[in-house]
């Protein structure tokens, strides 16, 4: 059942089934993502989380700050925990034999909605296999990664997300070095080729255009992946209280695209058509360099000798919108 | 509703056939496997039963092994009898989430067909999977052929999710002797299988979601201690549960199982200490020896965790020397069967000689002929009241004979 939201003030106050009393990092946004996702649907939700941020912040025994079942296993599997509740819940709901309340709201229509959340480093990394793998086999669910490009639970590591020039504490920045070394792997595309019937790059920050893509999410049947921009207050270096406008600088600079990747199948499964739509242009298209400005794992390339990073980093950037673009253009 | 499988009073059936009905018949809800020999025709044999219309539960043909473990984990966590099969390396990667399964109170089954573990690579069977999993917190049936593979196994998820218990259960049979070697095997029909597993009870359910629940939690320093405890206290309280389930079962078949199996122990004054199939090669030792005079014994354990550590005290309270037969290379120890029945006897005031030997690696066959060396070896021991042959050996190993301690 869509949910219908009216405004920003009466969704940020409707069906909190996420408190905000857990032990996340002043400006996170884990916690914003993870609140306009639950707050997409009043449906009844089960999660299942990967090690990580999320998990470890919002599950500390004795305490939860769930009010939805939730599971959390290890770091690599969340994928596979997520796609094995839907299976499970597909062969009660065939055996007639679901929870009596469970049941009921099935009748009214109000299915459960199956969401793994996990970070760059459970998605990208060590997840990935078991992520392909629930993908591949077409469960019906949404794997949300919350992607602060860096391992920021076990204290900055670099991850396969992490871009080039960043300074982690595992590829940090120094007297020979500018930072990380790699450009971030295109897990959307990635997912997107799964043969997924909905892919979708999100910020927090654009609020409508994340849980619209999320309500379209919980409407398809088969595994959805959304990539969530998290600007890491911890890890980015920026204020607290700056967090949606780095996330902004990212939309605006299209360091961060938003858009979305369609593959429509027929009823045997068979993809007929794949559109991408891009979902936000900026009205005016922001430098990099203002993005990396505002984040102090980026300082290091305002020097004269790394100044040719954030060059490539423009080049690489634009390079990508104009792919986006003319993908979204020829309807592929 | 599966279709009723029509089942002979006797079927011929190898191990993992035997463990496949027994899946089969407990109506498991989700089963997710990935393949490994000798465990594969097990998940092989239960997606012909689901392609035929005799199961209606789901397979789920994950891509690792740990996902097969994580999906057994999330499928149980969300109310529904979960199940898998491996072996070996597989097991090996399942242990993150064999720890997890059990500190989560799950009942999921577990059916393991006992193989080396590489390097070097080896399909055959022996022990190393079983050593490598005891201690996470699991029950661990052991089983000697097919029938008892069987047996155990329907019996698994009778104990596992009893509510005083709800913990996971692995049932080891050999890789190989028992799961390929096929025997008489007398089942039960599938109503009387349904009849005695009982219906699964969901704890904790997270399908029911208008009872939200948080499974898999964090504890620090403040509550981790007092959950672990809570898990060996609750599995150290099993026997109960395992007792009456054996109890049950016999009283349904006729066919009686015990913590500990002893063969020919109560005069028995040397004893071959085996797990799986070499008890019964043991029995065919023993009572050749015994036609030679000397007073032989076997004993193994029908359950190795909870250790039945009194049980083996008393069975073993007359003998003078024991053989502890480990089936893992014991990686610069003793092997942990002798480790663990040392333990035993010295706590019960008992002091006879204890020997340990390594044997059957990688598939090596151990004879008939091999078992005897080692009843001879434990009949001179016993007669000179001290141990007059190295304390550990290797059995049946080519080369130059190999010894320590």
């Amino acid at each position: 059942m869509v949910k219908k939201i009216k405004n920003l003030k009466e969704f940020s106050l409707s069906n909190d089934r996420f408190e905000g009393a857990n032990l996340m990092c002043p400006g996170c946004s884990h916690n914003i993502i993870v609140r306009e996702v639950l707050n997409a649907t009043d449906d009844p939700i089960i999660v299942a989380t990967a090690t990580g941020c999320l998990e470890v912040c919002t599950a500390v025994y004795p305490k939860t700050s769930w009010d939805v079942s939730w599971i959390h296993i290890g770091f690599e599997n969340a994928a596979v925990a997520a796609a094995t509740v839907s299976a499970a819940y597909e062969v009660m709901k065939k055996k007639g034999k679901l929870p009596p309340a469970t049941q009921k709201m099935v009748d009214e229509g109000r299915e459960p909605k199956i969401v793994a959340f996990a970070g760059d480093g459970g998605t990208y990394d060590i997840g990935f296999q078991s992520l392909s793998g629930a993908f591949e086999r077409g469960h019906n669910f949404m794997y949300v990664c919350l992607d602060n490009e860096v391992y920021a639970n076990t204290g900055g590591q670099r991850s396969s997300s992490t871009p080039i020039g960043a300074s982690t504490t595992t590829s940090p920045a120094g007297s020979v070095s500018y930072g990380e070394k790699m450009m971030k792997k295109s897990m959307v595309e990635i997912m997107a080729d799964h043969g997924a019937p909905y892919v979708a790059q999100v910020s927090p920050s654009k609020w409508k255009d994340l849980v619209k893509k999320v309500q379209k999410g919980f409407e398809v049947n088969g595994p959805v992946y959304i990539n969530a921009q998290s600007a890491c207050t911890t890890e980015w270096k920026h204020a607290p209280e700056d967090t949606i406008e780095v996330s902004d600088l990212g939309v605006d600079s299209c360091v961060w695209p938003l858009y979305e990747i369609i593959n429509e199948r027929d009823e045997h499964g068979i993809i007929y058509s794949t559109k991408l739509n891009i979902t936000y242009r900026p009205k005016k298209k922001i430098p990099v360099e203002e993005y990396l400005a505002a984040q102090p794992r980026f300082r290091h390339l305002f020097k004269p000798e790394n100044r040719h990073i954030i060059d490539l980093w423009q080049k690489a950037v634009d390079a990508r919108w104009e792919y986006l673009q003319k993908r979204e253009e020829a309807g592929v | 509703m599966a279709k009723k499988y029509e089942l002979n009073e006797v079927e011929v059936w190898d191990g993992n056939m035997a463990a496949a009905h027994a899946l089969r018949q407990a109506e498991v809800d989700i089963l997710a496997a990935y393949p490994i020999t000798p465990s594969t025709p097990i998940v092989q044999n239960y997606s012909k039963f689901l392609a035929d219309g005799y199961v209606d539960g789901e397979f789920i043909m994950v891509e690792s092994e740990h996902s097969a473990m994580s999906g057994c984990v999330a499928a149980s966590a969300a109310g529904v009898r979960a199940a898998t099969a491996t072996s070996s390396q597989g097991f090996a990667l399942m242990v993150e989430v064999l720890y997890q399964a059990s500190g989560m109170r799950l009942p999921i089954v577990l059916t393991v067909v006992n193989r080396a573990l590489a390097a070097p690579l080896n399909v055959n069977g022996d022990h190393s999977d079983m050593y490598l999993g005891r201690d996470a917190g699991w029950i661990n049936l052991c089983s000697y052929n097919p029938q008892e593979a069987y047996d155990l196994t329907l019996m698994a998820f009778k104990i596992g999710e009893d509510l005083n218990v709800r913990l996971p259960v692995m049932v080891h049979q050999d890789g190989f002797i028992c799961s390929h070697t096929a025997q008489n095997v007398r089942p039960l029909q599938d109503e009387e299988a349904r009849e005695f597993i009982g219906e699964y009870k969901p704890v904790n359910s997270m399908l029911d979601v208008a009872n939200p629940v948080t499974h898999g939690v964090q504890t620090e320093e403040d509550w981790h201690f007092e959950h672990k405890a809570r898990q060996h206290n609750d599995l150290m309280n099993s026997f109960g549960t395992i007792k009456d389930v054996f109890a049950e079962f016999k009283d349904r078949t006729g066919r009686e199982y015990d913590l500990v199996y002893t063969y020919k122990m109560d005069d028995a004054d040397v004893a071959i200490f085996a797990l799986g199939t070499t008890v019964e090669s043991a029995r065919i030792a023993a009572d050749q020896m015994r036609e030679k005079g000397v007073k032989a014994g076997v004993i193994s354990l029908r359950v190795l965790r909870p250790f039945p550590f009194k049980e083996i005290q008393e069975a073993l309270s007359n003998v003078k020397a024991v053989a502890a037969m480990d089936r893992s290379a014991p990686g610069g120890t003793f092997g942990a069967l002798f480790n663990e029945i040392s333990a035993a006897l010295l706590t019960a005031g008992k002091r006879p000689v204890v020997l340990n030997y390594i044997y059957g690696l990688g598939g090596r066959d151990t004879t008939i002929t091999m078992l005897k060396e080692v009843y001879e070896d434990l009949d001179k021991c016993a007669k000179a009241g001290e141990p007059v042959v190295p304390l550990q050996q290797f059995l049946g190993l080519r080369g130059p004979k190999l010894s320590f301690y």
